[in-house]
């Protein structure tokens, strides 16, 4: 049974299936956060746009978004890759790439805002 | 596991592999339009972050960033991700739903299928407006 298992593949089980789920609702939500208080805010110039991510719970707001994003869309990028890339060394390349990707991103994401 | 252990033998079923003959129908469009704008917006994440901390930096740089959305051939490219966006949001929600096993039946998928797109465009072309004019 294990020695058919592959190295990069699904961990066969529920977690990331499901994070990617409760990340989607997550973020759906922070989307109608985000349109109300631009609604709300409407800014024009620099100052009122800086000013939609000066409280402290709208910072906090946008980074679980992004880090919500981040994941979602590691699950989403490892499926396309288990679902097009059929060789494994290419496979793990892509994957490694994905996650580097995703967390330099994170760190950017986090330089941002903090 | 013991069901697969044991192999059933091989069902004959047509097979059409070759994409030009395959008609999808509403929802496979929208399943693969749905994998097809993720790894968009996957991709363009460093150009949107970069854009996002531009704007916030300085004042300077915030006006830089408002003269790169005036660049028609920007606009075009952002209304295509704000589609993109759009429709991610809107068929993702409609996944939820099928998770919970609802809306499975065939013509509910397709229907609803339907109304992911009279209602993920209508908001794209919103969402153009608001940001653009």
């Amino acid at each position: 049974m294990s020695s058919n298992r592959i190295i990069t593949g699904a961990h066969y089980g529920l977690r990331d299936w499901l994070g990617q789920r409760v990340t989607a609702v997550l973020m759906a939500f922070y989307t109608v956060l985000f349109v109300v208080v631009v609604l709300v805010k409407k800014p024009i110039d620099y100052l009122a746009w800086y000013g939609v991510f000066t409280p402290w719970w709208m910072k906090v707001a946008t980074l679980t978004f992004l880090a919500a994003l981040f994941y979602h869309a590691w699950v989403g990028m490892r499926d396309i890759w288990m679902d097009y890339v059929q060789h494994t060394g290419v496979r793990l390349v892509l994957q490694v790439g994905t996650i580097i990707y995703l967390v330099a991103c994170g760190m950017w994401a986090l330089k941002i805002f903090t | 596991m013991a069901s697969t252990l044991t192999k059933a033998p091989p069902k004959k079923r047509p097979k059409h592999l070759s994409l030009h003959l395959i008609r999808l129908p509403l929802p496979g469009i929208l399943s693969i339009m749905h994998r097809i704008s993720g790894a968009a917006l996957f991709l363009f994440l460093p150009v949107l972050l970069w854009l996002l901390d531009k704007s916030l930096d300085t004042e300077i740089g915030y006006d830089r960033v408002k003269g790169i959305f005036s660049l028609v051939i920007v606009k075009i490219v952002l209304a295509g991700l704000l589609w993109g966006f759009m429709h991610h949001f809107c068929a993702g929600i409609r996944y939820l739903f099928l998770d919970v096993h609802m809306g499975i039946d065939l013509p509910k998928a397709r229907m609803s299928a339907a109304i992911v797109y009279f209602v993920s465009i209508p908001l794209t072309l919103l969402a153009c407006w608001l940001l653009f004019i």
